[in-house]
């Protein structure tokens, strides 16, 4: 592998999330100094920032694009306790000569009392849902009942987890021989409640969510949590990041009667465990085939993981620092950019674990 | 024997982990992108890099030399998918070798630039592996010579000079010649250094002589086997019998080919230089010592030679070991190791389909039930998809992936950017055409969507049409009635005029087509056959209530015209209209200015329906004389 293209994103402070849109041909960088930048990719294959704004009252942690079904929507989720909705609207002709572009707040979604640490949009076979999570251990899924009104969100459900959430992943698969089914990962330290991966599913009878399963093997923290897609499969992968890379197998069981009401039960089964990165993992990714699984841990390297047809997993790849620092400008603008609010960030006491609950609030 | 183990290659990110802080990482389509952050904000703050890089594998898939290489090899995976079944065997085979043949031609027109030449000699030794044993080493040194054409160019270039024998490549080039078992080339060259000194003249003629009949195996000749193996003996201890004689003892080069002549090891790897891989070292030997060596015993002597060759210190590339593996004809292990060892699924993918075609491969039974050619033909299909033109070579080979190749074109087919009407509809096309019908209703509401958002009413229209999207078409029926009622006038008249059947989709779609038909007819002075349209459209609900004032107020001209259009029943019918609609429930939100002109609107309604009731009895009580 090689590094193509780098581009300067131009953020004053550390980019925390980057996503690309359905198509690849847009692209959104969050970041904590509290904006959100979207690049669009041209015709000559250069990315341009076609627009730059502040999204929140502190860092934003995570950035996602609703299916483009929807129009070109944006959710973000950040440190000041919510998440919010953007829509891109056509600007005036001079907008696009200069090639940039207005985004508008849709709505602020205000329920969390305290940092919000995922925010994804449902597969849209359910409608334009969002759902977030939060470090006070609830789950939030929020419907949009009229899609060419962005501003009107109602809060479906709260699915409250008992335990601190830091990242959330909706089953893709829109096959009608299962029900919708979202996965919650927990980074508590806390013992009692040991199974820190929590997957729920809806049930038609109750309209409501229940919890399927609780993952009790995974027992550390966990940082990341991602379904792979499903290409026909009669079972689910999930992949986790938590002290190590963990690939699950949830095998559905067959009912005993028709009518039996209550989740599906699963047989959990552990497909693969990587600790190359010899660290905690913080995030896991699946490509869109699900052939591939990226991982990046603390020890700085991003790692891609892939089955052969015999189902054995190696490491295929490395991505990792060259350890050079930055040069020319970007350092010295970055000391002066980050003021006030940086230094109000600034981690008092390494007791703390997890990135969201460290954080002071912003001056 | 044992898997192939390939250590992942580390990629470095520029001006990244200077703090020891974590990459982030996104994938996107055919590339993945990477930048520096801290999951943990705990340590120094510095803006560190807020770079964001794009990653992408080695194999560029945007070479125009690869670009040819997957569009050639596409025609040809479809030309081995329609081989039918019900071909006798023998012609299935010649016709599978010649597949395998066409395929490395397109390879060797990419090579220099490709580098795929363990993929050319595992094709080669495909086809040799349907050879038996004599005609195994002829296909042997075909394959050796192909590879080694530098040696031609040194003959050339020795052949070419004032006086070749003093050339300092001269015996260099003879060797190899021999080394090859190219003697009637090696004779020719060495007949130049024949003709310069007489004195030894004797030596170069017996050395010619031995060249000369060297026994070469003919396949088609009428000779057998062990005819063969009884000359090919003979010979080689005329040989042996020149090296005790010392025949070419003032000679040291032309000792030196004796002893190849005779297939003496020791002399063999002396030309390790000029063999220059352990293979050529392994077809050379075999040709001096066992000349008739059978497929099944030939991977004993690839392996020895390869260790021989190589050494006691060195260790064995992977693309060695694939070939040994392929030595032994063992498929599976090939296409093991070169899944492992060749990034490229190009190859693999092509090689493995072929042998699944010839029903070479056992195929094993994966989990999820389907095999290893399948497998392999998704991976080389998916990452075609990303390229912006090839991905239309992918489709194909998803088609002929019966297991999960619809899943996964279902998957990939949406992912495809529709930069344009015409790319849109292309992959509209590709998905109607199987059937593809969540994914045709995803494609044309996107494209609907959007251009809705540039106010595009009739492309919008068009794609919920396409869509089969009813509330969709409903919501821009909407559109093109405000629009309408704001400025007067429609727009895309064409697309309205011409819904046809498309215009049942939804309600409000109805009611606009047949709406704008009503303008139609009355701008062609049509009157009575708008005055029915426009009645019916009322009588038979399809026009919303909302609308009703406005289609009695377009009621009006017709009404005031000189002639009367409408009859009494239908006036009657008009006039019940209007009542109805003045009995409902009157809009809280109208302004009094608003009630106003509603009232005024409603008075003058009722004063010409009244009027046109007169005319209407007098004309239909009128007798026509």
């Amino acid at each position: 592998m090689f590094v193509a293209k780098s581009i300067a994103a131009d953020h004053k402070d550390l980019i925390h999330d980057v996503s690309y849109d359905f198509h690849g041909r847009r692209m959104a960088t969050c970041s904590s100094d509290q904006s959100v930048k979207v690049w669009d990719k041209g015709d000559d294959g250069e990315w341009h920032c076609t627009a730059s704004w502040k999204t929140h009252s502190g860092s934003v942690w995570r950035v996602t694009w609703a299916h483009p079904e929807f129009g070109q929507v944006l959710a973000s989720c950040s440190f000041d306790r919510t998440a919010a909705v953007w829509e891109e609207i056509v600007g005036e002709s001079n907008d696009k000569q200069r090639g940039q572009s207005h985004w508008i707040k849709r709505t602020t979604l205000v329920d969390s009392r305290t940092s919000v640490t995922d925010v994804k949009f449902a597969p849209k076979h359910m409608g334009l849902m969002l759902t977030t999570c939060s470090a006070d251990g609830v789950v939030r899924i929020y419907e949009a009942p009229d899609v060419m009104n962005l501003s009107q969100w109602s809060l479906q459900h709260e699915i409250s987890c008992k335990l601190s959430c830091s990242c959330i992943s909706w089953n893709p698969s829109s096959s009608r021989a299962h029900p919708p089914m979202i996965a919650v990962g927990s980074d508590d330290s806390n013992v009692t409640y040991s199974g820190k991966v929590q997957i729920y599913e809806y049930n038609e009878n109750t309209r409501k969510y229940a919890k399927a399963e609780t993952l009790m093997t995974v027992t550390d923290p966990v940082h990341d949590i991602a379904f792979a897609p499903n290409l026909g499969r009669s079972f689910h992968v999930l992949a986790i990041a938590t002290k190590d890379v963990r690939i699950f197998k949830l095998i559905p069981m067959r009912r005993e009667s028709a009518n039996s009401s209550g989740p599906t039960k699963f047989e959990v089964q552990v497909m693969a465990q990587f600790d190359s990165h010899n660290s905690q993992v913080w995030r896991v990714s699946w490509n869109i085939t699900s052939t591939l699984l990226a991982s990046s841990g603390d020890d700085g390297c991003v790692r891609l993981w892939k089955a052969n047809y015999m189902d054995n997993w190696k490491c295929t790849g490395i991505l990792r620092g060259d350890g050079s620092p930055v040069n020319g400008s970007g350092h010295a603008a970055a000391l002066s950019a980050v003021g006030v609010p940086a230094a109000a960030q600034m981690v008092v006491g390494a007791a703390s674990a997890g990135r969201k609950k460290a954080q002071l609030m912003p001056g | 024997m044992e898997e192939v183990d390939v250590e992942p290659s580390t990629t470095l990110i520029p001006s990244a982990g200077f703090h020891r802080k974590h990459l982030g990482f996104e994938w996107g389509p055919g590339d993945l992108l990477v930048y520096e952050t801290n999951y943990k904000l705990q340590g120094p703050r510095s803006a560190g890099s807020p770079f964001v890089h794009i990653v992408r594998r080695d194999e560029d898939i945007c070479s125009p030399i690869l670009r040819k290489l997957f569009n050639e090899s596409h025609l040809i995976f479809v030309g081995l998918q329609k081989i039918k079944e019900d071909i006798p065997s023998k012609n299935k085979k010649s016709q599978f070798v010649s597949i395998s043949k066409n395929y490395r031609s397109v390879i060797r027109a990419c090579m220099e630039e490709l580098q795929q030449n363990a993929a050319d000699r595992v094709f080669v030794l495909f086809s040799v592996s349907t050879q038996n044993a004599g005609s195994l080493l002829l296909h042997l040194l075909d394959w050796v010579r192909l590879h080694k054409s530098d040696v031609d160019a040194r003959a050339r270039e020795v052949l070419q000079s004032d006086s070749p024998a003093q050339h300092q490549s001269y015996w260099d080039v003879v060797i190899s010649l021999v080394l090859q078992g190219r003697t009637d080339e090696a004779r020719q060259v060495l007949s130049k250094q024949a003709s310069l000194r007489e004195e030894s003249s004797s030596v170069f003629k017996s050395m010619d002589g031995l060249l000369q009949t060297m026994p070469i195996f003919n396949p088609t000749g009428t000779q057998t086997l062990t005819e063969f193996e009884v000359k090919w003996r003979h010979w080689h201890e005329e040989c042996d019998r020149c090296l005790q004689e010392n025949t070419f003892a003032s000679n040291r080069h032309l000792e030196t080919i004796c002893k190849i002549l005779v297939g003496d090891e020791d002399t063999l790897l002396e030309q390790k230089e000029l063999l220059s891989t352990w293979y050529h070292f392994l077809v050379t030997r075999l040709l001096f010592t066992h000349p008739t060596i059978k497929p099944p015993d030939l991977h004993y002597y690839a392996q020895s030679s390869m260790n021989m060759f190589l050494g006691p210190r060195a260790s064995p590339e992977p693309l060695d070991i694939i070939l040994l593996s392929a030595f032994e004809f063992d498929l599976h292990q090939v296409i093991k190791d070169c899944s492992i060892a060749l990034n490229n699924w190009w190859f693999v993918a092509h090689l493995t389909d072929l042998l699944d075609h010839c029903k070479l491969l056992q195929s094993h039974n994966l989990h999820f039930g389907s095999n290893l050619r399948e497998f392999l033909v998704l991976e080389y299909a998916s990452g075609l998809f990303t390229h912006h033109s090839l991905w239309q070579l992918a489709v194909d080979y998803f088609d002929h992936c019966p297991e999960f190749g619809r899943v996964y074109l279902e998957l990939q087919i949406e992912r495809v950017p529709l930069d344009t009407e015409r790319k849109a509809i292309k992959v509209l096309r590709i998905c109607e055409d199987r059937q593809m019908s969540e994914q045709v209703r995803s494609i044309c509401k996107i494209m609907a969507k959007r251009a809705l958002r540039n106010n595009r009413l009739g492309s919008a229209l068009s794609w919920s049409i396409r869509a089969k999207d009813a509330a969709f078409a409903t919501l821009i029926s909407e559109r093109f009635l405000q629009d309408y009622s704001n400025k007067g006038s429609f727009t895309d008249l064409d697309l309205l005029d011409n819904l046809g059947p498309a215009m049942l989709l939804s309600d409000r779609l109805t009611f606009l087509g047949k709406y704008r038909e009503f303008h139609r007819l009355y701008g062609e002075k049509r009157f009575s056959e708008a005055a029915r349209l426009l009645l019916s459209l009322m009588t038979a609900k399809i026009a919303p209530r909302s609308l009703w004032m406005t289609l009695l107020t377009d009621a009006l001209p017709l009404l005031e015209q000189k002639e009367v259009i409408f009859s009494v029943d239908q006036t009657y019918e008009l006039m019940s209209c209007l009542e109805e609609l003045n009995s409902g429930t009157k809009d809280s939100n109208l302004t009094d200015q608003d009630e106003d002109i509603e009232s005024t609107k409603t008075e003058l309604l009722r004063l010409a329906l009244a009027r046109n009731l007169t005319m209407a009895i007098v004309k239909e009580g009128t007798i026509e004389t």
